[in-house]
């Protein structure tokens, strides 16, 4: 598995993305920078957080449309494993490889802290075994997911709700939800399943000396879909 | 040289919660009349020449996201 992170002007985890592939999660990863057009040599894509372009015009929205991001469309297309947080996942939305959008958190305010997350449901590459409650990082000010009421009924019917905010017991609540996202949704599924968008930094969570390991059940479907896709 | 002006809000049914801070904030000042208030964005073009298809397709390729956005313009030639 070698795993692509593009790099735009204003990531700002590129560095954490690649370093929790390699030294953590011990697959090969190397920085791609945004006006590279092909990916041949990549077998998977993590699209890190940041502020790409100052988050100017709306979050994700320059970055979308990329040269890269031909490339990483076409990956899609072929069911590479594509995972896109915080900044990653509001570009995956821009470029239209996730329905929705990232709103401003309801708070009005940047929200830095830990959060709870559960999976869903089990039965997605992204989802696979992960069972009972993990510890993520989030630090984001636009994490409200919204999308329209028949895109909503389709994540549903479709089970591509993948993670979402809940209490530390694993309770679905209203006040575990840190932004103000439908549903307490955290991350979302494409159709196929193969690219994952979420909010939560896994790649924060990756050590036990920092204190926690959470990160690396989730970054480990970049090493299950060898198997898997 | 025209100068085309576009407006871009955020879709009514969706919460605005940067206008509703204003609001807030109008109403503490004692604008009691204020019963909500929409922020959006200003974005002016300067063209070489108008084309109104070419505006409608730069509102929908980058200026405006559908899914969350309403879009309007207005030209000054």
């Amino acid at each position: 598995m070698r795993v692509a992170v593009p790099q735009f002007w204003g990531s700002n985890c590129d560095q954490d993305a690649l370093h929790s592939l390699r030294d953590d999660l011990g697959v090969q990863a190397s920085y791609v920078w945004y006006e590279e057009t092909s990916l041949a040599s990549f077998d998977g894509v993590f699209i890190p957080g940041g502020f790409s372009y100052g988050d100017y015009l709306r979050c994700g929205a320059i970055a979308a449309r990329a040269p890269v991001m031909d490339a990483i469309r076409d990956m899609a297309q072929a069911g590479a494993p594509i995972l896109g947080v915080c900044n990653g996942f509001q570009i995956l939305c821009e470029a239209g490889l996730l329905p929705g959008a990232l709103l401003r958190n309801e708070s009005q305010r940047f929200n830095c802290r830990d959060v709870f997350v559960r999976a869903a449901q089990q039965d997605s590459l992204w989802t696979r075994g992960i069972e009972g409650v993990l510890r993520l990082p989030i630090a984001h000010m636009d994490g409200r997911y919204v999308c329209d009421a028949e895109t909503l009924r389709e994540l549903r019917a479709e089970h591509r709700i993948a993670y979402v905010y809940c209490t530390r017991e694993g309770r679905l609540d209203p006040t575990a939800n840190p932004n103000g996202s439908l549903l307490n949704v955290a991350g979302i599924l494409n159709v196929k399943g193969n690219v994952l968008g979420m909010m939560p930094h896994p790649e924060r969570a990756t050590r036990k000396s920092f204190g926690y390991e959470d990160g690396l059940r989730v970054l480990s479907a970049f090493t299950r879909a060898n198997i898997a896709v | 040289m025209p100068s085309v002006r576009v407006f871009v809000t955020l879709k009514p049914s969706l919460l605005d919660s940067a206008g509703r801070t204003v609001a807030d904030a109008l109403q503490k000042l004692g604008f009691d009349e204020v019963q909500g208030v929409r922020m959006g964005k200003l974005i002016v073009l300067d063209l070489d020449r108008f084309e109104e298809s070419q505006v409608r397709s730069m509102c929908e390729k980058l200026l405006a996201n559908p899914v969350i956005e309403d879009y309007r313009f207005e030209v000054d030639e």
